[in-house]
């Protein structure tokens, strides 16, 4: 705290600096957090003024709704893939970028042109996530038109007569969009353990290197444990983006807010939206947000302590 | 094993030439080598993911609805910007000033609201101080999802649906958490030496905070700045439900965002993909060269603001 001593009219100073912002915020936020809740034990339609209080049929509902459990599954399996495949992918590529060239004049050193790689791999992390839901919508297309079948059709493994579907297909639609998550997300991870690595003295490399290990131990015992703390944060950060989706996923499946075909692609947030804007059921949609929160909080809480170690200092 | 600390000039040798004998002594070496070839294929390989679908959307801007539908390794036969044209007159030129106009507001109000009451509690102890801290900060944990229900309802009731003021004040509100936890970080940091003497100086806490701490807080500004910029750029889900046209005299006010995917919708149907793919070309450049002209900032900024 400051140093500050109290006058006249302090008071007023920091209510007056308070009063914009913890008002927009009150409005805009706060109170709809706290009305989502409320709104979540009522049959409200949003059309009408008036509601009846339902208890807890709602989240009864929910519990027996097929398609809401199918995207909560859905979720669940983003929730596992997305933060393992993007960390180990990003920490691989960080380890190299800093760590994988030849050795120079202090014996460890990045590959060449790791600036190079860094700026190309963190370019997705500035598009919007619409720009991405286009450019993957026309390179899953399902004809030869489409990226990846045309590739594959040249290299000669796919029938040029039966493209793939891949957004069509039940078994391939949410893994077609987890890549997108992964090649979203894979260069701003990069640089983030990339940062972290950099303020890992070099000596530790040195010492490894000196005592006789070789790189891929030098990674598992002496970088890994000393970026766990930026692990865990991407973990949380990854799991709450693989909660969401919902941008993805209503703009390049089928069906009114996504989640085709048939229900295979569908998240909660999809489910909820069609319930809200499309069938009308805002209480119920209510009720599905207050889930996703709990869930969201369990999820942060349950990586902080499954993933804690001791911390080491350096 | 031992390692020889090289000269700059021999170890760019050895790296040029790949035959260095000392080093790391022979197995070290060989192991080096191949994972060297190895790890930079990947490196490589995921540099050419990145970029070459990015390369082949912008040209298909430059090809026929025809030959984008034939193969995808279709070359452009000409070099014609109508895609381009077409494209501006379906609309991207007014989605890009509708975003241009709500965040040259939303931007600067977040900044200074959220760098006020930062400021505020950071350096002035109150009671309550801290309640409000983490009355703030809180928000940032909640998916935006739980709120959008209610959010749409309130928004309307200030008869503020499908307009440029109330779309920026619900930016500037769910960009408040972020800015003030990373603000209230950094006004904590600063030297509370310059602030005295500006206080004997008989400046007032307004006076002081704008002339003194403010571009102090430059650094800090910045990186939230930029995280802030691209956040509310890129915001979807917000605008999506917030900006639709109210009635049929209610102008269209479409953020680039969802103009994009309206355009995908549209071109669906109407079988005109070159238009699609020349309107999220244009949205790609800016961005494009905003980062290449700030990467490093860019970078720096997201990611701290992600350890904060």
């Amino acid at each position: 705290m400051s140093h500050v001593a109290q006058g006249k009219g302090r008071n007023g100073f920091i209510a007056g600096f308070l009063l914009v912002p913890l008002a927009l915020y009150l409005t805009f936020v706060i109170w709809p957090y706290v009305q989502t809740f409320g709104y979540s034990f009522t049959n409200w339609t949003g059309q009408s003024p008036t509601f009846d209080f339902v208890g807890l049929d709602n989240y009864a509902l929910l519990l027996k709704d097929e398609v809401f459990r199918g995207a909560l599954w859905h979720n669940l399996l983003l929730l596992v893939f997305v933060p393992v495949i993007t960390i180990l992918l990003a920490l691989f590529f960080a380890f190299m970028v800093n760590a994988g060239g030849r050795g120079g004049a202090g014996g460890v050193a990045g590959v060449r042109g790791s600036a190079f790689y860094k700026i190309v791999y963190f370019f997705p992390q500035v598009l919007s996530l619409a720009i991405l839901a286009v450019l993957f919508g026309a390179v899953y297309r399902s004809d030869q038109g489409g990226l990846l079948n045309g590739v594959l059709v040249k290299l000669g493994l796919v029938d040029p007569t039966e493209p793939v579907e891949w957004l069509n297909e039940p078994r391939l639609v949410l893994w077609c969009l987890l890549l997108v998550v992964v090649w979203h997300g894979v260069g701003f991870y990069l640089v983030l353990f990339s940062a972290a690595m950099q303020s890992v003295p070099k000596d530790i490399y040195e010492a490894a290197l000196l005592d006789g290990a070789g790189r891929a131990q030098t990674f598992f015992k002496v970088t890994l444990p000393l970026l766990w703390d930026s692990v865990q944060t991407s973990a949380v950060y990854l799991g709450i983006a693989a909660m969401d989706m919902f941008v993805l996923v209503s703009t390049m499946t089928s069906g009114q807010f996504g989640g085709g075909p048939d229900h295979h692609s569908e998240v909660m947030a999809t489910v909820l939206m069609r319930n809200f804007l499309y069938f009308g059921k805002s209480g119920y949609a209510c009720a599905m947000g207050v889930v996703m929160l709990v869930l969201t909080m369990i999820l942060s809480v349950v990586t902080l302590r499954a993933t804690r170690r001791e911390r080491i200092e350096f | 094993m031992t390692t020889v600390i090289k000269a700059p000039g021999e170890a760019a040798a050895e790296r040029s030439g790949g035959t260095g004998r000392a080093g790391r002594g022979q197995d070290g070496r060989s192991e080096g080598v191949v994972l060297n070839v190895f790890s930079h294929g990947f490196l490589v390989l995921w540099a050419l993911l990145i970029v070459l679908p990015l390369i082949w959307l912008a040209l298909g801007s430059f090809k026929t609805d025809a030959q984008i539908g034939g193969s995808a390794l279709s070359w452009p036969s000409q070099w014609h910007f109508d895609a381009f044209g077409r494209a501006w007159d379906k609309g991207i030129g007014d989605y890009f000033a509708n975003t241009l106009i709500v965040l040259v507001f939303s931007v600067p109000l977040t900044m200074l609201f959220g760098s006020m009451a930062a400021y505020v509690l950071a350096r002035y102890p109150f009671r309550g101080n801290r309640f409000v801290y983490y009355f703030f900060v809180s928000g940032a944990m909640f998916p935006v999802f739980l709120a959008l229900v209610p959010l749409f309802f309130m928004v309307k009731r200030f008869d503020m649906l499908n307009t440029y003021h109330g779309l920026i004040l619900v930016y500037v509100a769910y960009s408040m958490p972020f800015t003030v936890f990373f603000m209230h970080s950094f006004f904590r940091t600063l030297p509370s030496a310059v602030h005295e003497a500006a206080v004997i100086d008989g400046a007032s806490d307004t006076r002081i905070f704008f002339q003194v701490m403010l571009p102090m807080a430059k650094p800090g500004l910045i990186s939230v700045g930029i995280f802030n910029t691209l956040g509310q750029w890129n915001q979807y889900i917000l605008p999506a439900v917030l900006m639709q046209p109210q009635s049929s005299t209610d102008p269209e006010r479409y953020m680039l965002t969802q103009g994009l995917i309206q355009l995908q919708y549209q071109m669906g149907y109407e079988t005109d993909l070159p238009v699609l793919f020349a309107g999220v070309t244009v949205a790609m450049i800016p961005m494009l060269v905003v980062y290449l002209s700030f990467q490093r900032q860019i970078q720096a900024g997201l990611t701290s603001a992600t350890l904060k």
